[in-house]
C-alpha cells in the first residue's frame, strides 16, 4: 500500500487536505475522504463513466485517476456546477426532459455533457453520441439525455447570434 | 389522453434536481460514525462440500473486527417467494457456483477487509457439478440440492380446453424450438447495504437498495431470529433494479449481523463483478414451442415446454415459472393450451426476475414461431397477429378479466408508423422489418396479501405530506403518487412531499415488482387523499351552504363547480376550519388491494391475474451489415395501450428504457458461463447498449380508460421489454431471410447463417 503524504487538491475551488496512499484513486479521495458522493462508484474499473469528473477542463474517470495525479489541478465535480442553488443549463435541461430516471449515472453523464460543451458549443447529434459513448444508463435509453444536451448547444448556438 | 392540472402533465420527477447535482443519497453515499466496511470470501469451485473454513490469520489481521462463516449464524434459509426459501446468507455444508458466499469479514476500511478475504482459508471436497438444465434433469446427474433429486425445484403443467383435439382439428401444425441467454440487470449502482444497532433499545436499522423494503424486513427478521418490529428498512434512492434488487442478498443479512454484534454501523457494498455474478439473471430458458393454425392463421391450440436454468438457488422460482405460462394468454386468443414449465437447479448464477418475469424468454419464442408460421402458410404477419387478438370484455380462456384492451389497434398502428405495407419483404436485401406484440399485468392478483398503504396529513400551512411504502427505484413511483394526491387535493405538486419505504413509519406496501406500483400504491394514496378531501370539503360545503359532491379545487382553491366565484381559497378553508375546532392536520388513510376471490389461489386455480392488462405492440426497422454481420436497429415504433397516463414524460423514459433493454438482450448481451465460470462480468465486456446504439423510436399512444386504475392508468414500463428482442430478430429475417432461433443474435451468427445459405444456394456443403 505505501506509505500516506498529504496531497492538496483542488475541487470546486475549494482545497482539500487528504491523506492519501499512493494507490488512492481520485475517486475513493472525492468519496471517501472529501465526501463528495455526487460522484458515483458504478465498476472501478473505467466501465461506466459514473464517476467522470472534469480536471482542468478535460472529462477524466475518477476510478482511473490516482488521487496524486490530480494535485495541482483544478478538479470539478457534480457538485461543483450549480451556482448558488441554481442548476446549470445543461442540469436544468436534464431534470426538464426527463433525461434523470434513477439518477445514479446522471452526474457522469452531466460531467462528460459540460466537457464536451465547454469544447464544443454546438456538438451535432452524432458528436453527442460518439462523446457520451463511455457513460452507461440502464434506465433511459438515452434518448432523453440526448435530447437534453441538444437542447443546450442549440440554446448555446442562438445566443451567438 | 387526460390533462388534468397535475395528472396527465408532463412533470419532472420532483426528486430530479437533487440527483442533477449530486445530493441524492444512494445506500453508498451513507456514512456512519465509526462505520465498518465487509467483504465477502466467495466460493472458488462450482459444487463442493465445506470441509473446513480457517479464518484464525484473517481474524488477527490489523483493523479485522469480525470474519464469521455461515456456521456462526442461524441455519435459516431466506428468499423472495415463501415457497421456494432454499438460501442461507453464508454456504454451511455445500457450495453450489463459484461465488457462492462462504464467509464474511469487516474491517475498518475495505482494503483491510479484502486483504483478510485473502488470508481466509477453505478447504473443499469437491463434487461433479452440472451447468445445463437439460443435463441436470436427466437422471445420475449431479443434484444441487440434496432434497431435490432431479434438479427440479419448481414446475407447472397447465392446460386450457383441449390440446390434443384441437391440434387434431387444426389446418397446420408447427414445432420450434428457441433459446434465450442469461440476462444481467446491470443497474449501474451496484447493490449495497447499511446497517446499524441500537442496543438501548434493541432496534436494528438497515439502509439498504432493495424493491422490497417489507419483504426484506421480514426475512431479515426471520433469519437473524429477531422480532419484526426490531427491524427497519429504510430504501434511499435506488440507483436502478429491474428486478435484480426484488432479492435480499449476503450483504444485508451480514451488514445487519455484524452491526448487532459488533455494535458499529456496517456497510457492504457488492463489487461490478458480484452484481454479475452473485446477485441474479434473466433466466436462461430452452423453450419448445407447437402451434396448431387454421389456414387463415388464427391460433387453435399452443403447447409449450420450458425448461429455465434457474443456477444455484430458486430466488423467484415457483412465481416466474408461473408467470411464463399464465401470460401465454395474453395479448393473443388462444382456446387451448398446454404449458409445462420446469425451473431446474445448475451449478451457475441464479436466476431471478427480471424485468418480464420469465415473459421475455416465452415471449420471444412464440412472436418468432408466429413470424416464421406467417411465412409458412403465406399469411401477413401483422395481419395474423390482429386476427389473434384478444378484445375487451369477451370472456377470457384462463378467466382473466380484460376490462380495456387495444392490442388490435396497437398492431395496426405499429405497422403503420414502421411502413408495413411498403417494406414488409420489399426492402433491399440486407434491410428489413419486424413486428411483436405483448401484454403485460398491472401487479399480480390472486397470489398473496399484496396491498399497498398510504397516509396523507395536510397541514393548518396547507402543505401535503404522503407516506407510502412504494419503493422508487428510478422509475417515478414517488412522483406519480404525489401528482394523484396533488390532483386531489387541489395543490400543485410543490406543495407536496412525500415519505417512502421506510419501514418504520411507512404503510404497508408489497413493493416495486409486476408492475403493480402505480395501480396498487397509486391508488392507495388516492384513497388516502381523497379521505382529506372527503373532511375538508364537508366543512367547506357547509360553510358554502353547497352539496360536496359538487365541489372542485384545483390551484390551492375550493369552489362549487359551474360557479367560480362561490368558493374560497384553500388557506381560507383551512383557517376556518382551524377555528371551529377541528383537528389538524387532517389525516387521511388509505389501502388498496387488487380485487380478487381468495387471495391465494393463483399457483392452483384459474382466475384473474391482475386488476388490468397493458399491450404493446413494437415494430423495429434494421440494417444488417453483410461484410461484418453487425445489426444496427435504425428505428423502434412502440403503439402502447397503457390506460390514462398520470405522467407522459415518465411513460416515454420506461418504454424508451424498455426498448434498450430490448436491443441487447436480442443483440448484445450474455452473461457467458463456461463450466460455471462466468467470463465477463464486467462493463468492458458484457455487451450493454450505449448511445451509439440507439435508435430513432417513436411511440403511438393507444387510448383506453381502465375502471379500476387511478385516473384510469395502466402497468407501463415492463411489458413494453418483452416485444423489442422478437421484433428485431423478425426484421433480420426480413432483412436477410436467416431465422434465428437462439439469443443474443451475435455477427458471428449472421456471418455463418450467410455463409450457409450462400452454400446451399451454390449447391455446395458450407458447414463449418
Amino acid at each position: 500500500m505505501g506509505k500516506k503524504t498529504v496531497l492538496e487538491l483542488m475541487i470546486n475551488g475549494d482545497t482539500f487536505e487528504i491523506a492519501c496512499a499512493p494507490n488512492m484513486t481520485l475517486l475513493e479521495a472525492l468519496r471517501d475522504k472529501a465526501l463528495l458522493t455526487g460522484t458515483k462508484r458504478g465498476c472501478d474499473t473505467g466501465g461506466c463513466g459514473a464517476c467522470t469528473v472534469i480536471m482542468d477542463g478535460e472529462a477524466v474517470l475518477a476510478c482511473l485517476t490516482l488521487a496524486v495525479e490530480a494535485e495541482g489541478c483544478d478538479i470539478r465535480t457534480i457538485e461543483g456546477l450549480a451556482l448558488d442553488g441554481k442548476l446549470s443549463p445543461l442540469q436544468e435541461a436534464f431534470v426538464e426532459h426527463g433525461a434523470i430516471q434513477c439518477g445514479f449515472c446522471s452526474p457522469g453523464f452531466i460531467m462528460s455533457a459540460t466537457a464536451l460543451l465547454a469544447e464544443v458549443p454546438s456538438p451535432g447529434r452524432e458528436e453527442i453520441r460518439r462523446h457520451l459513448a463511455g457513460n452507461l444508463c440502464r434506465c433511459t435509453g438515452y434518448v432523453k439525455i440526448i435530447g437534453a444536451v441538444e437542447s443546450v448547444a442549440v440554446k448555446d448556438r442562438g445566443g451567438e447570434k | 389522453m387526460k390533462v388534468l392540472n397535475v395528472v396527465g402533465r408532463r412533470i419532472p420527477m420532483y426528486d430530479a434536481a437533487a440527483k442533477a447535482m449530486g445530493q441524492a443519497q444512494f445506500t453508498d453515499d451513507l456514512e456512519r460514525p465509526g462505520m465498518l466496511h465487509g467483504r465477502f470470501v466467495r466460493s472458488t469451485i462450482a459444487h463442493g462440500r465445506i470441509l473446513q473454513v480457517d479464518v484464525s490469520r484473517a481474524l488477527v489481521l490489523p483493523g479485522v473486527k469480525g470474519v464469521i462463516t455461515g456456521r456462526d449464524i442461524p441455519d435459516r434459509v431466506y428468499g423472495i417467494v415463501p415457497k421456494g426459501k432454499d438460501e442461507h446468507a453464508l454456504a454451511r455444508d455445500k457450495v453450489r457456483y463459484i461465488g457462492d458466499a462462504v464467509a464474511a469479514v469487516v474491517a475498518v476500511d475495505v482494503e483491510t477487509a479484502e486483504e483478510a478475504v485473502r488470508l481466509v482459508k477453505v478447504e473443499y471436497e469437491e463434487l461433479p457439478a452440472v451447468f445445463d438444465p437439460l443435463d441436470a434433469i436427466q437422471e445420475g446427474a449431479p443434484i444441487v440440492h440434496d432434497n431435490v433429486p432431479n434438479n427440479i425445484s419448481a414446475s407447472i403443467r397447465k392446460e386450457w380446453g383441449d390440446v390434443e383435439k384441437a391440434f387434431a382439428k387444426s389446418d397446420y401444425v408447427f414445432e420450434d424450438s428457441f433459446f434465450s441467454q442469461a440476462v444481467n440487470h446491470a443497474p449501474i449502482e451496484p447493490h449495497a447495504a447499511l446497517a446499524q444497532y441500537d442496543p438501548q433499545n434493541g432496534d436494528l436499522t438497515i439502509w439498504s437498495s432493495t424493491q422490497i423494503p417489507y419483504f426484506l424486513k421480514r426475512n431479515l427478521a426471520t433469519t437473524l431470529l429477531i422480532p419484526e418490529n426490531k427491524v427497519r428498512v429504510i430504501k434511499p434512492k435506488v440507483g436502478g433494479g429491474f428486478g435484480g434488487k426484488i432479492d435480499m442478498f449476503s450483504k444485508d443479512f451480514c451488514a445487519c449481523w455484524f452491526a448487532r454484534e459488533l455494535l458499529r454501523p456496517v456497510k457492504f457494498v457488492y463489487e461490478r463483478e458480484e452484481v454479475f455474478q452473485n446477485t441474479r439473471q434473466r433466466h436462461p430458458m430452452y423453450i419448445t414451442v407447437k402451434t396448431g393454425v387454421a389456414k387463415d392463421g388464427k391460433i387453435l391450440a399452443q403447447q409449450i415446454k420450458a425448461h429455465a436454468d434457474g443456477g444455484a438457488y430458486n430466488s423467484t422460482a415457483p412465481l416466474m415459472i408461473t408467470l411464463s405460462c399464465f401470460f401465454i394468454m395474453i395479448p393473443y386468443r388462444i382456446e387451448n393450451l398446454l404449458y409445462e414449465g420446469y425451473h431446474v437447479y445448475t451449478n451457475k448464477p441464479t436466476g431471478g426476475a427480471m424485468r418480464g418475469h420469465g415473459i421475455p424468454q416465452a415471449r420471444f419464442a412464440i412472436e418468432r414461431q408466429l413470424d416464421m408460421i406467417a411465412g409458412r402458410i403465406g399469411v401477413d404477419a401483422a395481419e395474423m397477429r390482429v386476427r389473434n387478438a384478444i378484445q375487451p370484455g369477451e370472456p377470457h380462456p384462463a378467466g382473466f378479466i380484460i376490462n380495456t384492451c387495444g392490442f388490435a389497434d396497437s398492431v395496426k398502428e405499429a405497422a403503420k408508423a414502421i411502413g408495413w405495407t411498403e417494406k414488409r419483404g420489399k426492402l433491399p436485401f440486407g434491410r428489413g422489418v419486424g413486428i411483436a406484440g405483448a401484454s403485460f399485468p398491472s401487479g399480480v392478483a390472486n397470489m398473496a396479501h399484496l396491498s399497498s398503504g398510504s397516509v396523507v396529513q395536510l397541514t393548518r400551512e396547507g402543505r401535503v405530506n404522503v407516506l407510502s411504502g412504494a419503493a422508487d427505484i428510478g422509475q417515478g413511483a414517488e412522483t406519480v403518487i404525489c401528482q394523484i394526491v396533488a390532483e386531489q387535493l387541489g395543490v400543485p405538486m410543490e406543495d407536496v412531499r412525500i415519505t417512502a419505504a421506510d419501514t418504520g413509519i411507512c404503510p404497508l406496501d408489497a413493493g416495486t415488482f409486476g408492475s403493480g406500483v402505480t395501480v396498487r400504491a397509486g391508488n392507495a394514496a388516492l384513497l388516502a387523499a381523497n379521505d382529506v378531501r372527503g373532511q375538508l370539503f364537508q366543512f367547506v360545503a357547509e360553510r358554502l351552504e353547497a352539496n360536496i359532491d359538487d365541489l372542485v379545487a384545483a390551484d390551492r382553491r375550493i369552489w362549487v363547480n359551474g360557479s367560480p366565484d362561490r368558493g374560497m381559497s384553500l388557506n381560507d378553508a383551512l383557517h376556518a376550519y382551524q377555528y371551529a375546532d377541528n383537528p389538524l392536520p387532517i389525516v387521511g388513510r388509505g389501502s388498496w388491494i387488487p380485487p380478487t376471490e381468495q387471495p391465494t389461489s393463483l399457483l392452483t386455480k384459474n382466475g384473474n391475474f391482475s386488476p388490468s392488462y397493458s399491450f404493446m405492440t413494437q415494430a423495429a426497422e434494421v440494417e444488417v451489415d453483410i461484410e461484418t454481420g453487425k445489426v444496427r436497429v435504425i428505428k423502434m415504433v412502440t403503439a402502447h395501450d397503457c390506460g390514462q397516463p398520470i405522467n407522459p414524460m415518465l411513460v416515454e423514459g420506461q418504454l424508451e428504457g424498455s426498448i434498450m433493454g430490448g436491443m441487447g438482450q436480442a443483440l448484445y448481451e450474455d452473461s457467458t458461463c463456461i463450466d460455471g465460470q462466468q467470463y465477463n462480468p464486467s462493463f468492458l465486456d458484457y455487451g450493454f447498449p450505449t448511445a451509439m446504439e440507439m435508435p430513432e423510436m417513436e411511440s403511438v399512444h393507444i387510448d383506453t380508460d381502465d375502471p379500476l386504475g387511478p385516473f384510469g392508468a395502466k402497468e407501463a414500463g415492463e411489458g413494453t421489454q418483452l416485444a423489442p428482442a422478437p421484433a428485431i430478430v423478425n426484421a433480420i429475417a426480413d432483412a436477410i431471410g436467416l431465422e434465428f432461433h437462439r439469443l443474443p443474435v451475435t455477427p458471428a451468427m449472421i456471418l455463418e447463417g450467410l455463409r450457409k445459405k450462400q452454400g446451399k444456394a451454390e449447391g455446395t456443403d458450407s458447414s463449418t
